[in-house]
């Protein structure tokens, strides 16, 4: 994966890096740029009265952070948590938000013509929530628009209504 | 550069609202029968400052006015003009001014040009009308000393020491000595006549420089003298220990950087409870040892805690200062005769809070004034004496601060609140336990028309006091009893930061509860339950109470649902006593509170998350919240 990246390094003019990580059976990829980092699943503080995929919150290093479950928001996968369940800390608006997911595999770089339009079904996740498609390494890798997502009142992370203009 | 600039501004605005703030205290507390010269010094130093600062930057403005109020001062501080009560009047009217045209400047907006004018031209009328007073009293002091001439000496101005020796000196070598000068503090004739006649005796005594001492030589050594900056000091011989240099013992620290640190020492303490928590497993020799070096680290720890807490601890003087000033216009205007008591101003408060006190303490003193105190015939009527008292005091409390508004006024008028609570449509009856009665003011838009004046009403805006203070985690309190006055109490947490909590179990996870609001806990027994429909109540201390059980009410898997089989914390918020459930009490103790808000969003009966010694997150509860909740959803979720 990480030839092709190269490859698609040296024939792009403008290009971004994503992150792809393991949901279920499916690959997605979000904004690199996004992420604070990528820790072990670690046992949480539940939250009353929130929705069953806001698994609760945890302590990182000072900050109260709300620890997301996607595969559980969009119904992909199993909901299992063990050792090599991996969280992926994400820094979206000064906002610190941990989402779970089944592995994290690699660094991928894209630049704007390797992303095809998201199809309008067929993905777990809603298409306003995606940047696009792309193939990398004969796998289908979901661009997501984390930060949409994240701000998103269907998420409600957040109180107020600062849901992010796609695009 | 531009940056720079605006940087120092901050500085001088911040230090002339504190020079203004100066200024209005001591012209209160000036005794016009007898002023003090020390303080018309101290007055007139700071418009000096304020004068300096502007021309610096150049707020013309700000200048021009300053520049007449010194000379009036000067005049003042010399003697050559009597300080009546209306100059006082005057001087306060152009702070005013002063304060809208640095607020001007600060914000940037249009200058109030207008009052300026008004207030340079009523400072020069003073001025003019006073001269002819000050010519013959400053001849009376000249025709002894005509030696003497203007010794102006331009310092460093960091040290306000009182040199009356170089005063009483300077009357044979007066000179004019230049110095290094940011400031300029000037030293005039008749002060230095008025020193030298007084110390005319006793001035080859030593008259140390402080810190200077050995430098201490005769006014010859015109270099010496002009590096140590003077101050014109009218009773040198009383004051002049006073050497201890105010400037440097403090400094200016933004607040943020004190709120990272706060945050900081909060990891701190964690990471220090999570290290022992380790240390108590290794065994052996190295174990011991290693357990000193703990506990050596835990003393430190709470050492850098502590301190760094104190550093956003601030008098609640810097709230009560402002209310001389406020009852001294108000009982003016309503024609009332009102003695301001102010107690344990000394006592400290978290920095945040007193900035938060501010609206609701004005609006309850001039509530007090307004309705509270009577006017000075009903007063004497009543056989009071003529001048009403309203007591502002401060204390600490465990840790809590209690604020209380007291005066010895008219008191609450029963009748006329349950009127009025009628009216709006509440259920009341006469028989109410005051308490109650007097909560009722609190209720939104419970005004009682006839009292509105456009000063205050009492009930206009209670509301809006007790949200206030609930929103800073304070509740209020009324005693009151008819003819005799009435007492506002606001209780206040010592922080906002650090909370002393009740750890309780429930399942798996664990709790804080604010001590603040716990009553008691206790076990409770079969008989004190009572089932009141689907909703189980406790009988207790001679009265029902609503039952939480937390177990449901923040849906945690396997806690205790059983009351008898749990403990029973009984609660008191403002708005309401309950008990709460929870499976067993783990401790007391002091934690920080950390915003849910910031990552993720508030919740409804959770003020806020901590970290406990082993690292993991534990939920505030918040009193007046679950109280709120429990009402709402009186049979799901709750059982109430």
């Amino acid at each position: 994966m990480s030839e092709a990246a190269l490859q698609q390094a040296v024939s792009a003019s403008k290009e971004n890096e994503f992150l792809s990580f393991v949901l279920g059976e499916e690959h997605y990829a979000l904004d690199i740029t996004t992420v604070k980092e990528i820790r072990g699943y670690e046992q949480v503080t539940k939250i009353a009265n929130a929705p069953s995929f806001i698994k609760g919150v945890i302590n990182l290093r000072g900050d109260i952070v709300p620890i997301v479950d996607l595969r559980i928001k969009f119904n992909v996968g199993e909901a299992t948590y063990n050792d090599f369940t991996i969280v992926i800390m994400l820094n979206v608006h000064d906002r610190i938000v941990g989402i779970v997911v089944d592995g994290v595999s690699d660094v991928i770089r894209l630049s704007e013509e390797d992303m095809l339009p998201p199809p309008e079904f067929g993905v777990a996740f809603d298409s306003k929530y995606l940047h696009g498609l792309a193939d990398v390494e004969e796998h289908m890798v979901i661009l997501v628009n984390i930060e949409s997502l994240i701000t998103s009142n269907e998420l409600g992370l957040v109180e107020t209504k600062t849901q992010v203009v796609e695009g | 550069m531009t940056i720079d600039v605006n940087q120092f501004h901050g500085v001088f605005f911040d230090e002339s609202d504190e020079h203004l703030q100066d200024m209005e205290q001591l012209l209160m507390t000036l005794d016009v029968d007898a002023p003090d010269p020390e303080e018309l010094n101290s007055i007139f130093r700071a418009a000096h400052s304020i004068k300096g600062g502007s021309g610096i930057f150049g707020f013309d403005a700000l200048m021009n006015l300053t520049h007449v109020m010194e000379n009036l001062l000067d005049k003042a501080r010399n003697q050559e003009i009597q300080v009546t009560s209306d100059i006082v009047d005057i001087f306060l009217q152009t702070l005013d001014v002063l304060k809208d045209t640095l607020s001007a400047y600060k914000e940037q907006t249009e200058l109030p040009q207008e009052q300026i004018d008004a207030s340079i031209k009523v400072l020069e009328e003073t001025l003019a009308s006073a001269s002819g007073q000050s010519v013959q009293e400053a001849q009376g002091s000249c025709e002894q000393h005509a030696e003497d001439e203007v010794n102006e000496i331009e310092g460093f101005g960091f040290f306000d020491e009182d040199e009356s020796e170089a005063q009483a000196q300077s009357e044979n070598s007066a000179g004019d000595i230049e110095g290094f000068g940011l400031f300029d503090d000037e030293a005039t004739s008749s002060d230095a006549q008025a020193d030298a006649e007084t110390n005319r005796d006793t001035s080859k005594v030593d008259e140390g420089f402080g810190f200077f001492e050995p430098e201490n030589l005769p006014v010859k050594t015109e270099v010496t003298q002009s590096a140590i900056p003077k101050q014109p000091i009218v009773k040198p011989v009383k004051t002049k220990p006073k050497a201890a240099t105010k400037e440097a013992a403090s400094i200016r620290v933004d607040t943020t950087k004190i709120d990272a640190m706060v945050n900081l020492v909060g990891e701190l303490v964690i990471t220090q409870s999570m290290l022992s928590n380790v240390g108590q497993e290794v065994e052996g020799q190295v174990g011991e040892r290693l357990q000193l070096a703990i506990d050596e680290l835990q003393r430190n720890t709470r050492e850098i805690q502590e301190s760094v807490m104190s550093m956003r601890m601030l008098p609640v003087n810097m709230t009560f200062n402002r209310f001389p000033r406020v009852v001294r216009d108000l009982s003016s205007k309503l024609g009332k005769k009102v003695d301001l008591v102010i107690q344990g101003g000394n006592t400290e408060i978290d920095k945040s809070l007193i900035e938060k006190l501010v609206d609701p303490l004005t609006h309850l003193v001039r509530n007090s004034i307004d309705h509270g105190i009577e006017s000075p015939e009903k007063r004497l009527e009543a056989g009071k004496s003529e001048n009403g008292t309203v007591i502002l005091s401060a204390e600490q409390k465990g840790s809590s601060i209690i604020i209380g508004i007291i005066d010895d006024g008219a008191g609450l008028n029963k009748a006329r609140i349950l009127e009025k609570a009628t009216q709006n449509g509440l259920a009341v009856t006469p028989d109410m336990p005051d308490s109650e009665i007097w909560q009722l003011i609190f209720q939104a838009g419970f005004s009682t028309a006839a009292e509105v004046t456009d000063v205050s009403g009492r009930g206009v805006g209670m509301d809006v006091v007790r949200r206030n203070i609930e929103s800073i985690g304070g509740r209020i309190e009324i005693e009151s009893s008819q003819g005799e006055g009435s007492a506002f109490y606001i209780h206040l947490p010592l922080t906002l930061a650090i909370v002393d909590g009740m750890c309780v179990s429930v399942g798996d996870q664990i709790f804080v509860i604010p001590l603040l609001n716990v009553i008691e806990s206790f076990q409770p027994t079969a008989s004190q339950v009572k089932t009141l429909g689907n909703d189980k109540v406790l009988w207790i201390r001679d009265q029902y109470w609503p039952l939480v059980s937390l177990t449901q009410l923040m849906q945690v898997d396997d806690g205790i649902t059983e009351p008898t089989k749990g403990i029973v914390v009984l609660l008191e918020s403002s708005k309401k006593r309950y008990g709460v459930l929870v499976d067993s009490l783990v401790g007391q103790q002091q934690v920080v509170i950390k915003s849910l808000e910031q990552h993720y969003k508030k919740v409804a009966g959770i003020a806020g998350a901590t970290i406990m010694g082993d690292g993991k997150v534990a939920m505030i509860l918040d009193a007046d919240s679950v109280a709120a909740n429990c009402t709402t959803i009186p049979n799901e979720e709750v059982s109430l």
